[in-house]
Order: structure tokens, then sequence, then C-alpha cells
């Protein structure tokens, strides 16, 4: 039986290099070995997305995935949506619309509300929910979560002026309603 | 939850993967999506000694219309399916189902062909594979094979496939005029396995008489389950209210649901007769439309 293999994966950005055993499941390579806990583990059955991460650029639960397949590629995790200092405006847009309680499923949430508007940066409310369908929220926070990433989209797009400012709260169930 | 450990390989053709399923035999599990394949190596209800990741062998990703078949390599992902406009314009069985397979996340990782030979009866593909009358090709070191869909399933998680053959390729007939397909699933929430899913794909021809008809069943037997003599009340028919509902009928009797928190025997089968009216129904639309 192989003991360890070595892994070289780009997160976040940084080139990691680690002998792991084939067995080790991405979600505890990056929280155990890169100490990258920003990544929670919910279910251990593939049904919450807690653990979601970006894989070259699409979201995918880390729990059920090898850190050994993960060699040579590209992953995101809630770590790196930060950048020189500044949230993610899919970030700021959670805390400004409370589209966290908890904060369990968050990182999740963000990372798959983030690759949703990298493809489709004006989505319909619908097209929101089912894109977050696989990540579970037991705060029943939906609602708010689903106005954080409208927020978003609409500060992605540069038109937003509810996520620096007071006017946050409810102004997203308005917009973005579509079919 | 910890998997039992493994020896992992990750070939880089086909013949290595062949050769290291001759080498290891049942010891062995390909590795496609793993999106069935993990969690039941984490629950320890799957202790493979070998691991073979088929991950980003291309031949196995291909998905092309050509030679009057619709080719999908077991390793294209359903999210593929989902997103493609080939697929949504001209075979939209294949989208319908694409779209309510799992959730999005597992969606970009689960494959066709890691679906349909895991071979769970509750699994979308098997019912709309059986539909579309899909044949496989099944390769082995130094030998190939053709198989058609209705000899994959011998039983729950069980199929026909030797430890030493691996699915290379599936293909469907490439839609033509007239033809029509819809899946129609029931299930609790997003992610739940259907309490039942109905797939069925009919052709119209000229003079609006059913010339060929494929019906699936998902999760109301110990495999995927055609529903042949459904399929036979629609030939030759007009596709008219009666010979939909007639069919309808036939669907449920070919179903041997089991009862669990998802229903009784008796709503799951009577959940087929309403669900394959409504996939035929929607066929019919989709066929003449398309004529």
């Amino acid at each position: 039986m192989a003991t360890t293999m070595s892994v070289s994966v780009t997160v976040n950005g940084a080139e990691y290099t680690a002998d792991v055993e084939p067995r080790m499941l991405l979600v505890h390579f990056l929280r155990d070995e890169l100490g990258l806990t920003g990544t929670h583990i919910g279910c251990d059955t593939t049904h919450c997305g807690a653990c979601t991460i970006l894989l070259n650029g699409t979201p995918i639960k880390s729990c059920t995935m090898f850190a050994v397949q993960a060699d040579a590629q590209a992953l995101t995790t809630v770590e790196g949506l930060m950048s020189n200092g500044e949230l993610n405006p899919i970030q700021e847009a959670f805390k400004e619309e409370h589209g966290l309680q908890c904060g369990y499923c968050t990182p999740g949430m963000m990372l798959t509300g983030v690759a949703l508007l990298e493809s489709s940066p004006e989505p319909s409310e619908a097209e929101i929910r089912m894109a977050i369908s696989g990540n579970l929220c037991r705060c029943t926070g939906y609602q708010n979560i689903v106005h954080a990433i409208q927020s978003a989209a609409r500060a992605m797009a540069g038109n937003d002026t509810s996520v620096d400012g007071g006017a946050g709260g409810g102004n997203g169930a308005s917009e973005g309603g579509g079919e | 939850m910890i998997p039992a450990a493994f020896d992992y390989h990750h070939p880089s053709d086909i013949d290595e993967v062949l050769a290291l399923l001759d080498e290891h035999g049942w010891e062995a599990k390909i590795l496609a999506g793993g999106q069935s394949l993990i969690p039941a190596m984490r629950f320890r209800l799957a202790e493979p000694g070998t691991v073979v990741d088929v991950n980003g062998l291309a031949e196995l990703e291909r998905f092309e219309e050509s030679d009057g078949f619709l080719h999908i390599g077991p390793m294209v992902r359903h999210a593929t399916i989902a997103g493609s406009e080939l697929v949504r314009d001209r075979y939209p069985l294949l989208s319908d189902a694409a779209e309510v397979i799992a959730d999005p996340l597992v969606r970009n990782r689960g494959t066709v062909g890691g679906s349909l030979v895991h071979a769970d009866p509750a699994g979308d593909w098997g019912s709309v594979m059986l539909a579309y009358r899909a044949e496989l090709t099944v390769r082995r070191a130094g030998g190939e094979r053709t198989l058609p869909i209705d000899e994959l399933f011998l039983t729950t998680f069980v199929t026909s496939l030797e430890p030493n053959e691996l699915v290379t390729g599936i293909r469907i007939p490439a839609a033509s005029d007239g033809e029509g397909g819809a899946y129609e699933k029931l299930e609790r929430k997003v992610g739940d396995f259907a309490t039942v899913g109905v797939a069925t794909q009919i052709t119209l021809a000229d003079d609006g008489k059913v010339s060929a008809a494929g019906i699936g069943l998902t999760a109301v037997g110990a495999t995927s389950l055609r529903a042949a003599a459904a399929e036979g009340e629609l030939l030759g028919s007009g596709a008219e209210a009666a010979a939909i509902e007639a069919a309808a009928v036939k669907a449920a009797e070919a179903s041997s649901p089991t009862a669990d928190t998802r229903g009784s025997e008796e709503y799951k089968r009577d959940m087929v007769r309403v669900l394959t009216g409504r996939a035929l129904r929607r066929s019919v639309d989709r066929a003449r439309a398309a004529s």
C-alpha cells in the first residue's frame, strides 16, 4: 500500500508541495496541512457544501475529492477572496446585507456566489437560488444570502450604492426578480 | 470520515488503465467524478485497494455529434450536458435530466459514465439511456465490445462489466426530425434521491404516428427499468390522450417500487403513471415542434 505521494498545488495563487496519503481528502489537506481553516467540514456526506472551494474556477465540494487529485491544479479558498487588504465585493456584500448568522456555510456560499457572478454577472433571483442549492444554510438565512449575491452583482457592475452606504437592508428584493 | 488506505494511480492513457485493471481485478476501482465512490469510501462501504483515476484522459471526454450518433464520453460531467446548447436544442431529454441530478456543485464533478456504471436504480442517467437506447463501448486489454444499455444493469450497484473492463464511450442515435423527449423527476428537495423519475423519448413519423418510443423508469426497482409494454402502447398510435394514458398505466405496472420515507409502494406506482403521462405529453409537444 502506498504510503505518501507528492502533491504540488496552487492555492490562492501560492504554490504548495506536500507529501500526503492518497486517501487524504482535499478538505483535510487544506485545513490540516495548509492551515486554511476557512474551508469548513459540515456533513461529511457530500450534501452541505460547507467545504466548497473553486477548482480551476469551478465550485466543487472539497470533501469529495482526494488531495492527490488536485496535483497541478489551481484552487481558491475563502482565504483567497481578499486582495491587497480589501474585501472581495461578495464579502463586503455578505457583511452589509447580513448574509450570515452563524457563518458556518458562509465561505462555501461566497465561493459559489463568486463563481456564479463570474459566469452570469446579472443573475435573476431564481438563478441565484438554483446556484446555491448545493449549499445548505441551517440558520435559514437564504433570503439575505440571495440579497448579498444580488448586492455583490450590482457592486461588481459598478452601479451599486448599497454596499458601502447605510442603505443596505431590503433593497435587494425589488431587483433581480426577473421572471 | 477517512477512507481506508489505497494505492493511487493516475494513468496518462487508456492502455495503462486497462493494464492496471487486468493486474488488480476486483481490488481496483475506477475513479471518475467520485461523487458516489468517494462518499462510499468515506463510509467504508467501498474499500478498494487500488484506485485508478481516469480524470484528464481526453478520449473519455469526447462530446460531439458524428456518424449518426451523439457521442458522450464517460467522463463528460453532468454540468457540461446541462450547459450545452446543442443538447438543449436537440436532446432535451438529456438536458432535462442533467439539470436535476444532485445539486450544482455535484454536477460540476459527477460524470455520465461514472453514474451509469455505479448502477444505482435512483441514478437518473440509467433510465434516460434506456429511453434513448444507448450503446456503450467497453474496452479491456486487447479487446473491445459494444454493450446495449439493456444489458448493462444486473441488479442494484451491479453491472455486467467485467472487473478488467472500462466504458470508453456512450452513444445515442443522433436527433432527427420528429423526435422529442422529456424527463420528469419527483424529489423532496434538491440533492435528494428521486422518489420516482421517468424518461421518455418518442419519434413521430410523417403521418403523425409514433414510430419509436423509449420509456425508462428511475428509482422504482432493483435497477433502472425499461417499460417495454408501455412503449408498445404508443407504437403506431397517434400519441393521442388515450394512448398516452394507456402507456402511463402500463409503465406503472412495470414498476416495482419499495416503500420508504419517500412514499408507499402504491403512491410511487401511481406517481410513475402521473409522471409518465407528463413526460410523454411534453415529448409529443417537442416532437411536433421538431417535425
